[in-house]
């Protein structure tokens, strides 16, 4: 069993950080976990910008959240960047292309046009 | 679904929509069969919805957030021979003891049975999603049992989110401990 002892440890690390307020981040990865999400591929998804994230010290400043079905669910895995008043609309998301996401655009600063919903509708 | 576990993790967010404070996951398996159980103490069904909630072409705009989730796992249980049953009380009426409880079972010597898959990056992805819900998940399996308990870890981290990317991973670390031994990564 994995110690306690770890986990006092997180917390004291923790404590010397300010701790991130929702809504407070820059970006925000809102991806798509409804029963279609789930169902095309939106678990694996959510998973690699959590750990993509963590991995590249942005926890403070990107946010991951889930949201439901918002109602194109051909298009599922769906994932929107949000960055103030601008959403980017990625469609038929993988592993991957989260990984991509993450870099080009995140980082970057470079949305991925191929990936959006204005492409995928051509 | 592929995996049950993506059945759980859809029927799970049920319950958080359903602003459950606290919800249970217990997965019992023999030999030949797997029950699945998922319990909330959140606001609970009407007798009537409770009736219909089983019908996907009964879903209207309004309750969409139930929809396709419940009858999917539904047809993964009874095409293996088994069974899904829903029980709800609704807050209205049972303000002490509101809440739903779903329970699949499954033969899983049956040609149909889905496999369980990574439950684990579903734990990790409900934490994630719904960090102020807290989630009991219990595997009882011959001889054995995996359990995490998230009011237990709350109590140690005070409040640091369970959300923070070191405690998800703690939380798949010591799942994938409990499962396989030494820790190695998944997914």
């Amino acid at each position: 069993m994995k110690s306690l002892e770890e986990l006092k440890a997180i917390r004291e690390r923790m404590q010397n950080k300010v701790i991130l307020r929702e809504g407070s981040a820059e970006k925000r990865i809102v991806v798509g976990m409804a029963t279609c999400g789930i169902a095309a591929g939106a678990r694996p998804v959510l998973n690699t910008f959590v750990e993509e994230i963590a991995n590249r010290g942005l926890t403070g400043s990107v946010e991951v959240s889930q949201t439901g079905c918002i109602g194109m669910c051909r298009f599922e895995p769906i994932v929107e960047v949000f960055e103030g008043d601008e959403r980017v609309t990625y469609v038929l998301i993988d592993p991957a292309k989260a990984k991509e996401i993450v870099e080009k655009h995140i980082v970057g600063g470079k949305p991925i046009v191929e990936y959006t919903i204005g492409a995928a509708e051509k | 679904m592929k995996e049950l576990s993506l059945n759980i993790l859809d029927i799970a967010q049920n319950s958080i929509h359903a602003e459950a404070g606290f919800v249970e996951i217990l997965l019992t398996e023999t030999a030949e069969s797997l029950k699945l159980e998922i319990k909330d103490d959140g606001r609970g069904m009407s007798e009537e919805f409770l009736n219909r909630v089983t019908d996907p072409f009964s879903t209207t705009r309004t309750t969409r957030k139930v929809g396709m989730g419940l009858p999917l796992l539904k047809l993964a249980a009874e095409q293996t021979g088994g069974y899904m049953t829903i029980t709800s009380r609704e807050r209205a009426l049972y303000p002490e003891t509101h809440g739903t409880e779903v329970t699949a079972f499954f033969y899983k010597t049956h040609l149909d049975f889905t496999p369980l898959g990574d439950v684990i990056s579903t734990v990790v992805s409900l934490v994630q999603g719904s960090p102020e819900v807290d989630f009991l998940y219990r595997h009882t399996m011959p001889g054995r049992e995996v359990e995490l308990d998230t009011r237990m870890l709350r109590e140690v981290l005070g409040d640091v989110p369970l959300s923070s990317p070191d405690v998800l991973m703690w939380i798949r670390e010591s799942l994938t401990e409990q499962y396989y031994g030494e820790a190695e990564q998944s997914e």
